[in-house]
């Protein structure tokens, strides 16, 4: 299935790179936890209406890295960063930037499904409702155009007030999804998000993804570099807290720059 | 405004879904629906943001509470203590043996003798009987058996006290009464050992926590040799969990000295000096409670003498819950 | 010579085997020996107290006689004690615990403030009636109140409800918290929407035990002037109460043969209060028991 989606893939990304339509500015980016330093000088651009999948080994910074890009990061204390991240041209580590602000703009799925225990309505209204829309009707649109953009509503149209906790992992993952689009972010970070997911979920989520790059733009973390040459349009290359290559994905699977991404995707450590 | 809104969502909505099997772009529609709802929003949820972040100080204030009541504690215990050793000596309230409060003698002695005979006689009953329990439970017992049982003598810590006071008088005295005729009606014996029960579940049942903690393997290493289950709880378990153990006594004896009404309903109101189980005593509780209840005046010598004994007993209590925390952190198992 | 004679090597096994089921028996026996108090106390009470219960000693208040007096008085005022400590100490004790566990950075403070409540929760609670009768009665100038006596046991039940929802808001998964924050949620909204209802279980079974704690306390009630006798019910928060522990004690002192049978009387009431409140606490906690 996502060889036929491929063709399409490529053509918008051709078309992309010549507009040069970037959500994200990253330069200069350290990182530490404490005394560790996890990131070195990274610079990064990430664009609008692409996925942009990230690799490495595990340990390389490539689930920290994603996490600065919507500062969730910053739920360990200890964590210190330098350099700067523009986000339509305003750096988000400014002080008075609003991090429930980009949270907003900037939605995130995790590696385990983690659905509130609450009904799968309450699980898709969350975000409206924490973002003061209260109307029954408003609600009831968003939650049912959230679901159909997750491929999740013909499974659970009629049990929309059951709890979240009833559904497989796979579902669960897509209820995830769904919650995230509720509140219409421009960007999607996923973090591994079909590690915890048998085949024919994973298969789904994969599905889910491409056609969501109609409207979003994603940057998926994943341990699996076939997932990453099936899905994304560029793919960057993490190791050791640095970004050693990043480039169209097609030309980084084929005809890797750099020695140790021709290493790493031929399985020679990772 | 609602129905408006929501016509507008459904009919962008049907785009999306059009545009979506079209192949097609809609980013425009996209930026309609939800983001102008939040957006028309925006400015009350800044407001809110605002006042949320006064939550975080009413939350501390309340936190606050728990160090106020320990001030309190200690302001009110001191303070009107220093009133009571500005009428009464230091060497009278420690040296003299007679406390008749009403008759203008002072000596806390006695209090303390009452306070230490209920204690040694509940830790008589309670420790052999609290660290069998534990020892059954965490080496003999089958799961089951413990999910039962521990549970039922954890019951026996949230009786209330006046319960237990009524249990020993009216039953405990009578029924040691057959056995020593002298007995008093009112005497430490049976307090004691009605105290030493109600502390029986605090020492079993933390005793089995430590006990259970400690790690199967060390346990299998025991058995794998041809050790009896005995010796291994003797020689294996209960050494390895000892801290646990010891800090569970020291709790269970905390307990006993401050507890109040089984001794005040079941030990009597004559402060003695005497180790003598079978005598009338008081402690310090009992006085505390015999003190305040009644008329005694506002200001008075006798007030006053009441937290003169409260702080007495606080010191007591205060050192043993210290003890029993230094020793749980100080000598913590690392498995 | 062998080292290891076996003839040996079988008679201390067998000595060693009869002494561990010799200790057995007397591990078991002293198990029972908690259990059979226990029964033997529910029975002597029972046994006493079911000949005087009966509507007219619910719906009675104290008198001289003890085939007239009743427990309404100590009923309806521990039920008004149990309002006034439930608003207090849960709204105190809840919030203590959110800010300890949500809000508080590591530091001294916190630390100081962890240690302090470990260390309330062992003061005696005759203590407390003396914080009570200082501050409440006489400082604040409350008198000899419902609201005094609900007060002070306040303050005494507040660290069993603190430490308890502490436990239960650490069981909350920080997934949870993280996938609330990474939807542009604000701390408190995190903490409201999710944090609360996920502990909220855990919350309500150690208050109700708190609470069935401050149901059976007796000592600092005495402290505080809770009267032995009232033949009439609290209009308001100021006005005079008793309860029932007070009244039940109260009927222990008296001399004569029947009081102590309707202190038994009594004691079966408190203990059936006691049973409800612990039926829900167990009820709720085995409903809502591991969902993550």
């Amino acid at each position: 299935m996502s060889t036929i989606a491929k063709p399409i893939v490529k053509k918008q990304s051709e078309e992309k790179t010549i507009e040069k339509d970037s959500v994200f500015g990253v330069s200069n980016l350290n990182l530490w936890y404490g005394t560790d330093q996890a990131l070195y000088d990274i610079h990064m651009d990430i664009y609008k209406n692409e996925i942009t999948a990230i690799i490495g080994p595990s340990g390389c910074g490539k689930s920290t890295f994603l996490k600065t890009l919507n500062r969730m990061v910053e739920m360990v204390p200890i964590v210190k960063t330098s350099g700067t991240i523009k986000y339509n041209d305003e750096n988000i580590f400014d002080p008075k930037y609003s991090v429930e602000d980009l949270r907003t703009r900037v939605g995130m799925v995790f590696q385990k499904p983690n659905p509130f225990p609450k009904s799968i309505y309450d699980n898709v209204a969350y975000g409206p409702r924490i973002h003061g829309i209260k109307n029954k009707k408003d609600l009831d649109t968003i939650v049912e155009k959230s679901l159909k953009d997750a491929a999740l509503w013909d499974e659970v149209k009629d049990r929309l007030h059951e709890n979240a906790y009833g559904l497989s992992g796979g579902q669960q993952q897509r209820l995830c999804i769904a919650r995230c689009l509720a509140i219409e972010p421009d960007v999607i970070l996923m973090d591994e998000p079909t590690s915890a997911l048998d085949p024919i979920s994973t298969m789904k989520v994969e599905e889910l993804v491409q056609n969501l790059r109609e409207k979003y733009s994603i940057v998926i973390v994943t341990h699996n570099m076939q997932q990453a040459a099936r899905i994304s349009d560029k793919t960057a290359f993490f190791l050791n807290g640095e970004l050693v290559e990043f480039t169209e994905t097609d030309q980084l699977f084929s005809n890797p720059a750099d020695k140790r991404t021709e290493d790493y995707i031929t399985g020679r450590f990772g | 405004m609602g129905t408006g809104i929501t016509s507008v969502l459904t009919s962008t909505f049907r785009l999306d879904e059009r545009g979506l099997h079209m192949g097609i772009q809609n980013i425009q529609s996209k930026e309609w629906t939800v983001h102008d709802q939040m957006n028309a929003k925006k400015q009350r949820q800044k407001k809110l943001r605002r006042l949320e972040k006064l939550i975080p100080v009413f939350l501390f204030l309340c936190a606050i509470i728990s160090i106020l009541t320990t001030l309190g504690i200690l302001y009110t215990l001191i303070s009107s203590a220093i009133g009571f050793f500005g009428e009464v000596s230091f060497s009278e309230f420690f040296l003299n043996t007679e406390w008749k409060p009403w008759s203008g003698s002072f000596g806390v002695s006695p209090l303390i003798t009452g306070t230490l005979l209920i204690t040694g006689i509940a830790i008589i009953v309670a420790i052999p009987l609290g660290l069998a329990t534990a020892i059954f439970l965490s080496e003999y017992a089958s799961d089951r058996t413990r999910r039962i049982v521990k549970p039922v003598i954890e019951i026996l810590a949230g009786i209330p006290t006046v319960v237990y006071g009524f249990f020993a008088l009216t039953f405990v005295t009578p029924l040691i009464q057959h056995v020593i005729p002298d007995l008093k009606i009112f005497n430490a014996l049976s307090g004691g050992i009605v105290v030493g029960i109600m502390i029986i579940p605090t020492i079993a049942s933390l005793s089995e926590d430590a006990m259970s903690a400690v790690p199967g393997n060390i346990r299998e290493g025991a058995y794998a040799v041809g050790a009896t289950r005995f010796e291994v709880a003797m020689k294996v378990v209960v050494p390895a969990a000892l801290s646990g153990i010891i800090a569970s006594f020291v709790l269970g004896i905390s307990r006993a000295i401050g507890e109040t009404m089984i001794v005040t309903i079941a030990a009597g109101q004559s402060p003695t000096l005497t180790l003598d189980p079978t005598q009338s005593i008081q402690t310090l509780t009992s006085f505390i409670v015999q003190g305040t209840s009644g008329d005694t005046a506002y200001g008075s010598t006798i007030y006053y003498s009441v937290y003169a004994v409260g702080i007495t007993l606080f010191v007591f209590t205060l050192a043993m819950n210290f003890l029993s925390q230094y020793i749980s952190r100080r000598f913590r198992e690392e498995y | 010579m062998p080292l290891r004679n076996q003839d040996d090597m079988y008679k201390r096994r067998k000595r060693r085997t009869a002494k561990n089921n010799i200790f057995r028996t007397l591990f078991f026996t002293a198990t029972t020996v908690g259990l059979i108090v226990l029964a033997m106390l529910i029975y002597r009470v029972l046994s006493q107290g079911t000949g005087s219960l009966s509507w007219d000693f619910i719906r009675n208040f104290a008198a001289p006689y003890p085939d007239e007096a009743g427990l309404l008085a100590g009923i309806v005022g521990s039920l008004y004690l149990m309002g006034i400590v439930a608003i207090f100490s849960i709204v105190v004790g809840v919030s203590t615990a959110i800010y300890l566990e949500e809000y508080a950075k590591k530091g001294k403070l916190t630390t100081f403030i962890q240690m302090n409540i470990q260390n309330l929760a062992g003061v005696p609670s005759v203590v407390f009636g003396l914080l009570g009768l200082t501050f409440f009665v006489y400082v604040l100038d409350f008198g000899y109140s419902l609201l005094t006596g609900g007060l002070t046991m306040s303050l005494l039940v507040l660290p069993i409800i603190v430490v308890s929802s502490q436990e239960a808001l650490r069981s909350v998964p920080s997934e949870l918290k993280e996938a609330s924050a990474a939807m542009g949620a604000s701390k408190w909204q995190t903490i409201f929407r999710v944090v609360l209802p996920a502990a909220l279980p855990g919350m309500i079974t150690g208050s109700i035990l708190a609470l069935s704690r401050a149901i059976g306390e007796t000592a600092p009630l005495l402290v505080v002037g809770a009267a032995t006798a009232i033949y009439s019910l609290p209009d308001s928060v100021v006005d005079s109460y008793t309860v029932m522990p007070i009244q039940i004690y109260s009927w222990i002192s008296k001399p004569g043969d029947e009081w102590p049978l309707l202190a038994a009387a009594g004691i079966i009431i408190l203990l059936i209060f006691l049973l409800i409140m612990n039926t829900i606490a167990v009820l709720i906690r085995n409903k809502f028991q591991r969902r993550y």
